[in-house]
């Protein structure tokens, strides 16, 4: 029964990708798989223990032009690549690593003079399988991580809802009706983005514009209820607004700055957001008065990891967060490579 | 005659309103017109945190408190357990939008509250049960909210005052009253000092039978001459001059904090 049950939970809507080749992770990973396979080779070659280091030179010597040659072609062609399809884009995948294999093999053996074909067509064979197992080994395991990003959403769902918030905003909907029926409409219409926004089924990465636009939503509704005490200031680069980012990545702690910053203080309090770039880097930053009183508060501790593990999944070790208490403010930092928007 | 017993028919329930956020305090105001007609009711004051509400009651009674329970300074259950010090306290109503721990303890206690969006058919009731209904105790209050408070109150001739706990330096229980001393007042409140140990374990610490001791002032002890109040050492604390003596039973004590 229980395996009837999971497919309700659509973790195979999306079809099967080729790794992100411009990921550091990634490419640490086929680095570190190739030169195991020469490791191992290495000792299956070796007669004694002492020969182990001079096959590995050897085996070595043929493996790094190729390996080094057709990680930087699959960077470059990596956007390229991701628009074939799953299909088109293994074959070219494995074609350029075939070709490029050859041609630094080829170049190699012309400037030692000691062109050996069936040994160059063995070393492109063994390239080329070695490529297809890995190819396979990535899919294999985005496969295994689909579900822990259904279950992610799945948190960032309940995480994300705070009753608090709807009932409030709700109640405060009600009080302006008779009064301002202009604002109550704006702000149902807010209410009802939000939640389109937060219901969404969605693990593409989206513009940084539109989760600012999401947030700027989210905080209209706060104002209706917090007034003057909610105070904003966003410092925002405009080439930054292009970035790709995870869905649901920015309101959640736009929202807990509310709850934990602005809320419990009498007197009205700031909340600041920086978003700008640093090279090839998108940075985040976000502020907010510190209550120490208020910190047995619950739910921002599983906000933070649910956006720690979607950044983990989307960026791998490209990407980090980091908070702490800097004197009256308590501050989040993130860092991720940036993407530019198509 | 007859005028007369009929004006004491209408006599409107006075409510006083409570909570921080303006909109929130606008849709009750609105509810509170619409059911006018069935419950006659008149709103002596609208306050946007306990403190300001506790104020506007020493000059304008109320029947009623409406209040919100998630407050800025003050959560208004704090409120409401220190307005049970006042000699008539209004009956207290709540509104929450979401408190799951809070309206479970309502339940258990009979205590009436109300959940954001307020229905107006809702309030019409509440205010019709709280008129007629039996008023509930300041224990019925302390059960709602075991936290300790943020603040003492302090009822003088009527009028509430709040001390924050943060400005305490001690304690001292004398006959039936307890002193408390900050940097600059003295208050008197009447209440018993192993229960206010017992509230404010985590601030306060007992260096003497008759005397309550703010944890973080501790500066330091002196050698006392002599034997003063079965004691041989003083405490000094941090904004008093006074000497405060630490019983000979409480001294292993006292001192292990002070280490630490």
């Amino acid at each position: 029964m229980a395996e009837d049950k999971a497919p309700s939970i659509r973790q195979n809507d999306r079809s099967d990708a080729l790794p992100d080749f411009r990921n550091l992770g990634v490419v640490a990973r086929i680095l570190l798989m190739v030169n195991a396979a020469a490791l191992a080779a290495a000792l299956v070659r070796a007669q004694r223990v002492a020969e182990i280091g001079s096959q590995f030179f050897q085996i070595t010597f043929w493996v790094e032009p190729a390996l080094f040659a057709s990680l930087a072609a699959l960077y470059a062609a990596s956007a390229v690549l991701a628009r074939l399809g799953y299909a088109w884009g293994f074959a070219c995948a494995l074609a350029i690593v075939a070709a490029l294999t050859a041609a630094m093999a080829t170049v190699q053996s012309l400037l030692g003079h000691n062109l050996d074909w069936p040994g160059l067509l063995v070393g492109v064979l063994l390239a080329v399988a070695l490529a297809a197992l890995m190819l396979e080994y990535f899919r294999v395991r985005s496969r295994a991580f689909s579900p822990a990003l259904a279950e992610a959403r799945l948190q960032a769902l309940q995480a994300r809802i705070r009753p608090h918030f709807l009932f409030n905003s709700l109640n405060a909907v009600l009080a302006i009706i008779r009064v301002d029926p202009k604002r109550a409409q704006d702000a149902i219409e807010d209410l009802a983005d939000l939640f389109r926004s937060l219901l969404a089924d969605d693990r593409q990465l989206i513009p940084m514009r539109e989760e600012i636009a999401l947030c700027r939503q989210y905080l209209n509704l706060e104002h209706l209820r917090l007034g003057e005490r909610l105070q904003v200031h966003w410092s925002i680069d405009p080439e930054a607004e292009n970035a790709l980012v995870p869905p649901m990545l920015l309101q959640p702690l736009v929202e807990n700055a509310v709850y934990h910053g602005i809320e419990p203080g009498l007197a009205a309090g700031a909340i600041e957001i920086r978003i700008g770039l640093d090279g090839d880097r998108l940075l985040v930053g976000l502020s907010n008065p510190y209550h120490p009183e208020h910190q047995h508060r619950q739910g921002n501790r599983m906000a933070l990891a649910n956006i720690r593990e979607r950044l983990l999944l989307h960026f791998d070790v490209e990407a980090k967060l980091d908070t702490g208490i800097d004197g009256e403010r308590y501050r989040i930092g993130m860092a991720m490579p940036y993407r530019r928007a198509p | 005659m007859t005028s007369l017993n009929q004006e004491s028919a209408v006599t409107p329930l006075r409510v006083l309103i409570v909570d921080d956020e303006p909109p929130a305090r606008a849709r009750l105001r609105d509810l509170l017109d619409d059911c006018r007609a069935q419950v006659p009711n008149a709103i002596v004051g609208e306050a946007g945190s306990g403190l300001e509400g506790l104020d506007l009651l020493a000059s304008n009674p109320a029947d009623v408190a409406l209040v919100d329970i998630h407050m800025p300074g003050m959560s208004g259950i704090e409120f409401a357990r220190h307005l049970q010090l006042l000699e008539v306290p209004p009956a207290v109503i709540f509104v929450t939008a979401h408190d799951r721990y809070a309206v479970e303890a309502f339940e258990v206690n009979a205590v009436d509250y109300l959940l954001k969006p307020v229905r107006s058919g809702r309030i019409a009731a509440a205010l019709k049960k709280a008129a007629a209904g039996p008023r509930l105790g300041r224990e019925v209050f302390d059960r709602v909210d075991p936290h300790p408070r943020r603040f003492l109150s302090v009822n003088e001739r009527g009028r509430l005052t709040l001390v924050p706990l943060a400005e305490v330096l001690y304690l001292k229980a004398e006959l039936k009253y307890v002193t408390v001393r900050t940097r600059e007042h003295e208050y008197l409140i009447e209440a018993s000092l192993a229960q206010l140990e017992a509230e404010f374990a985590a601030l306060l610490i007992r260096i003497h039978r008759n005397c309550l001791v703010a944890r973080r002032l501790i500066r330091g002890f002196e050698r006392l001459e002599g034997d003063v109040a079965e004691a041989n050492w003083a405490v000094l604390i941090e904004g008093c001059q006074e000497r405060l003596p630490v019983s000979r039973r409480q001294w292993a004590q006292v001192k292990a904090l002070a280490k630490s």
